[in-house]
């Protein structure tokens, strides 16, 4: 890849979070039963007119603002004609000369190099359905759920140069729409999705390749493996002496290639025209004002912020910046206890794996983030152990009750009495007069198979600071 | 005088997805260029400067609350089908 | 058919109304009159395209055991409605094969609203298929005749409608108007249409042809019957994004308080007198014109200067917009699907080819052709810019008078069959109507007496400015009621 130089650009789509689709007052909710959430409107039956939804207008503004767009007060939607048995109007209603945004920006970092990437547009457009095949019976079955439901398309400028770039552009898009709550980011179910226009030219170059489209990047994996192969395979036809073609090409991930779609797909010819059902969407100026005043901290604003003012790694940081509630979450329990690094640490360890057990949000528990913070006081102030912290804290998930009431009921409290500790502490060493043996001739490591026995009769409650005092005093 | 050849209007017809027979396309390219020949009059008006009107309508679109609502059940939308099961609408299998 | 229900059958919709809010008839009665006139004349002009028949006695029946409501102004009275408006329930064919027997569960906002005020509907007239056509005889079906020469033509598209009400088969009809649907088959068939402003009825359920230019609007005997379903008809409609929310005048009002037309100043283009009009139509029209002065108005000379241009850039703009109103068509979700599909690709062309008679297809193509990559700006927004050039002449001439009038078809009604092979002469007779739609103002066409030469009826249209149906109706009024209206047509063979 010396010689040559690729160049990314990527088209997103994100489904907008609402509960009704961007035409019609069918419900937006996944997996319903088929053709339940479709209606003369969506279904494209006759003499039906498509009626706008606010907040996808809303949402679609928002995200604009986000990525530093221009978001035009005035904007219009247009008709993009073709026939396919999932389109029912056979077009669909997007935007084409003038969509709700454009000219915004994006910055990635990527192994350590801040990238400015442009983002052409923004607009708003109605999903398809869905064809689903079957083998058996030579037929292909059509379900209507989804036409209609509303998309942004985020076309980005072609300012990419490598895999890791356009991976780290998408993951922050990612993060900055489920930040903004205007999309799900569910992947697998669709909701975010990506095509790559790829093409490579010699370094120094200014003219572009010739570019392939790919798609079916359901995941940043197949966007990064995808891109990765496709640059070189189009370096393989250069340097074969061949030319790239510009076509359209299907990422398949069991094999890890791109197929071409050549001869399957026709030449088209959208024939976009203004759609003389819907007057240009008019967005008032309040409107405009309101939403931008109310613009969340975005992911990498407040990722920075979480390094400087609570003295986080980048990459802990990183972490929890990825989800606006985990970072809300991690915000609020260190107010409480005011300990950033424990917070951190026990989110990323006790809570994450809690929360991946139960394939669950931290926006879907039962637990405060002011529990968390006071579980992170109790074990730095000794009132419990990190080991018992560790314990309750599924219970303590589930049940949204506070730690200390909730340890001091159940009796876990740590004993930091000398006198209890001391009586245990003498227990273990008469009852193992071999391995004190042992550990005066010099196995100090023995240290910790005493401080086992002691946690076994205290029932994990000792002090463990304490037990190790006594245990070296007694021992000598 | 504005000519249409049948080439033309056999690839119109496949972006429209209809399948004229030769003698329909002779006539609709003979029809066509009559009709575009008479059209050629606009270019004689000067319209620099003049901003499109795409339609009559004044106002802007007023925009619908997002809530969803059931407007019909399956059974209405998949009633005209010319070929459904309970659940879907059929089509010859794609690709 | 009986006396008494030949009798019921030539009363005005404002009479009928009447008479059945008092009880002098009942709802039985007076739609069993309209379906012997239908049996009566059915065979002869071929108006209707589905027949409700049996089932409307029972409707008009049940009206009958509740009695009559003041809050339905049309309670009991019989219409009829074009298919190019959906019916809930009842089969709705746009005039074309490629619907099959589609029977939408939802009604057109205009005919829930005609429902809601108590109307019996008949059934569904006869049209134009798609509405593209100035004779109706582009009906995939039967071609309709003209009640008051059943060798004519009624015009079109909605002329089912014209010929239904003009014979007598019904109170009133709703049809649509692209480029002159209502006015020129009501010029053609003798009685009164309007088209009202764009945006004052709701296109909900109107099997669109050409979007930005398609409006619903009443087929009537008389102006009064016109108002009083304008009035049923109009409003705001939240599922129609271009209807305007602009609250309905009082139209009733408006006839009530205008007399005479004194103050009126009627501008009369230069552009409407023009070669080509018929001499029977031209001396038609002045003698209205003359009465109109006769009763208190004022002519105005006004210009309309780029009428000459308007054919053309309706026919690049109204195809545009049918091609890609009419893709839904694919034999996937309703309607007719060819035979046995080979494949997909087979099923959509076969389905339209043969669902698709010639004129929609020539339209279809030609919207196609005209929005294709690399002709859209010589076509569609050069015909967008001339359509803004001939808004603004409207206002001009507008500004300076309070109507306008002209003829709305330069003939009367001519032979069927005479015009089909040429597709470009057909739509030159939209020559005085289609500009109107592309300014989106309102218009209506009166009865203004028989041609001298044919016997056949000509029609006057007068045009008003946006939303100023109220005005227009009332103006329209006082000189129909002067000049007369010719009532139900024989329609019967060999009138």
């Amino acid at each position: 890849m010396a010689l040559y130089e690729a160049v990314i650009g990527l088209e997103v789509h994100a489904q907008l979070r609402t509960r009704s689709k961007l035409f019609c007052s069918c419900s937006t909710a996944f997996g319903a039963a088929p053709n339940t959430n479709v209606c003369e409107v969506c279904s494209g039956m006759p003499g039906v007119l498509p009626v706008p939804n606010a907040r996808a207008v809303e949402y679609a503004a928002r995200m604009g603002m986000a990525v530093n767009c221009t978001v035009n007060p005035v904007s219009v939607f247009a008709r993009k004609n073709y026939f396919y048995p999932d389109l029912p109007k056979g077009y669909q209603i997007s935007q084409f000369e003038t969509p709700i945004c454009e000219h915004g920006h994006l910055d990635i970092t990527v192994n350590g190099q801040t990238r400015r990437i442009g983002i052409t547009r923004i607009h708003m457009e109605d999903d398809a359905g869905k064809n689903i095949h079957s083998a058996g019976d030579n037929a292909s079955y059509v379900d209507l759920n989804r036409s209609g439901v509303p998309l942004i398309e985020i076309v980005s400028e072609p300012d990419m140069r490598s895999a890791e770039e356009a991976v780290a552009y998408l993951k922050a898009l990612h993060a900055i729409v489920v930040y903004l709550g205007v999309c799900d980011g569910n992947m697998e179910e669709g909701s975010f999705r990506c095509d790559a226009n790829v093409s490579i030219r010699p370094k120094g170059q200014q003219e572009f390749g010739t570019r392939a489209e790919l798609k079916n990047l359901n995941s940043f994996r197949n966007v990064q493996r995808a891109i990765e192969y496709e640059i070189a395979r189009q370096q393989d036809v250069l340097e074969d002496g061949d030319a790239v073609v510009q076509e359209t090409r299907l990422y398949d991930a069991v094999k890890n290639v791109t197929v071409s779609m050549r001869g399957k797909e026709e030449a088209h010819d959208y024939r976009y025209f203004p759609d003389p059902d819907l007057m240009p969407v008019r967005i008032a100026a309040e409107d405009l004002a309101r939403w931008r005043a109310d613009l969340p901290e975005l992911p990498q604003a407040r990722r920075a912020r979480l390094m400087e003012q609570h003295g986080l790694s980048e990459q802990d940081a990183e972490v929890l910046t990825a989800d606006r509630a985990l970072a809300d979450f991690f915000e609020a329990a260190t107010a409480v206890c005011g300990q950033p690094k424990k917070v951190s640490n026990m989110m990323q360890g006790a809570l994450l794996r809690e929360l991946n057990q139960r394939a669950v949000t931290v926006d879907a528990i039962a637990m405060r983030p002011e529990a968390l913070g006071e579980l992170v006081r109790i074990v730095e102030a000794g009132l419990i152990s990190a080991k018992i912290a560790n314990d309750i804290f599924g219970e303590l998930l589930e049940s949204g009750a506070m730690p200390e009431a909730f340890v001091k009921e159940r009796g876990l409290v740590q004993i930091s009495d000398t006198s209890a500790i001391e009586t245990a502490v003498d227990e273990a060493i008469a009852e193992n007069p071999a391995e004190v043996e042992a550990y005066k001739g010099g196995k100090t490591k023995l240290i910790s198979f005493f401080m086992g026995q002691i946690m076994r009769k205290t029932k994990g409650k000792a002090n463990p600071a304490l037990v190790t005092e006594l245990l070296q005093k007694k021992l000598g | 005088m504005t000519t249409i050849s049948t080439e033309q209007v056999a690839a119109i017809a496949r972006l429209a997805r209809l399948a004229p027979d030769e003698a329909q396309l002779e006539t609709f390219a003979r029809q066509f260029g009559d009709i575009l020949g008479y059209m050629e009059m606009l270019n004689g008006l000067d319209t620099t400067g003049v901003e499109p009107l795409y339609s009559p309508v004044q106002h802007a679109t007023a925009l619908r609350p997002d809530e969803a609502a059931p407007r019909c059940t399956r059974e209405d939308v998949l009633r005209n089908a010319p070929e459904a099961d309970q659940e879907f609408f059929i089509v010859p299998r794609i690709v | 058919m009986s006396d008494t229900s030949t009798a019921i059958v030539s009363l005005s919709l404002a009479d009928v109304r009447d008479r059945l809010a008092r009880r002098e008839l009942t709802a039985e009665q007076v739609t069993a009159a309209c379906l012997d006139r239908i049996a009566a004349t059915e065979p002869a002009i071929a108006a209707l395209l589905t027949n409700r028949g049996e089932a409307v006695l029972a409707e008009a029946r049940a009206l009958d055991g509740a009695g009559p409501d003041p809050a339905k102004p049309l309670w009991g009275v019989p219409l009829t409605v074009k298919d190019a408006l959906t019916t809930a329930g009842t089969r709705t064919t746009c005039g074309s094969r490629i619907l099959g027997d589609f029977t939408p569960h939802y009604d057109a906002f205009a005919v829930a609203r005609l429902r809601e005020a108590g109307a019996v509907i008949l059934g569904k007239t006869n049209m134009d298929e798609f509405a593209m056509g100035s004779s109706t005889e582009n009906s995939a079906f039967a071609p309709t005749r003209n009640p008051w020469n059943v060798a004519r033509v009624p015009g079109g598209s909605s002329g089912g409608s014209a010929a239904s009400v003009a014979a007598g088969q019904c109170f009133g009809s709703l049809g649509t108007d692209t480029g002159g649907s209502i006015r020129q088959p009501a010029s053609l068939c003798g009685c009164v249409g309007l088209k009202p402003t764009y945006g004052r009825v709701s296109r909900f359920g109107l099997v669109a042809y050409g979007s930005s230019l398609d409006q619903i609007g009443p087929l009537t005997r008389t102006v009064e019957d016109a108002a009083l379903l304008l009035s049923v008809i109009a409003g705001h409609d939240p599922r129609d994004a271009t209807s305007a929310a602009l609250p309905v005048d009082d139209y009733m009002g408006a006839l009530a308080a205008r007399k005479d037309l004194s103050g009126v100043r009627i501008g009369v283009p230069r552009e409407f007198r023009g070669e080509g009009i018929d001499p029977e139509v031209s001396a038609a029209c002045q003698a209205a014109l003359d009465k109109a002065q006769e009763l208190g108005a004022s002519i105005v000379d006004v210009e309309l200067p780029h009428t000459p241009y308007s054919i053309a850039a309706y026919y690049i703009i109204a195809p545009a917009e049918a091609s890609s109103n009419l893709a839904r068509f694919d034999g996937v979700r309703y309607g007719r699907r060819a035979e046995s599909p080979r494949d997909l690709a087979d099923l959509y062309v076969r389905s339209r080819a043969e669902g698709f008679g010639d004129e929609v297809q020539r339209r279809i193509m030609l919207g196609t052709y005209v929005l294709s990559s690399g002709y859209y700006d010589a076509y569609y927004r050069k015909a967008a810019q001339v359509r803004r050039l001939i808004r603004e002449d409207y206002e001009k001439a507008l500004a300076r008078c309070d109507v306008l009038c002209g003829p709305a078809s330069p003939v009367t009604a001519w032979g069927l069959g005479e015009l089909t092979s040429d597709p470009l002469k057909m739509y030159m007779m939209d020559v005085f109507t289609l500009s109107l739609n592309l300014a989106g103002l309102p218009g209506l066409c009166i009865p203004v007496g028989m041609g001298g030469r044919s016997g056949m009826p000509v029609g006057l249209q007068m045009l008003g400015r946006a939303f100023g149906e109220g005005d227009l109706l009332a103006a329209a009024n006082v000189l129909s009621g002067a000049l007369g209206v010719p009532g139900v047509a024989p329609a019967c063979e060999g009138a």
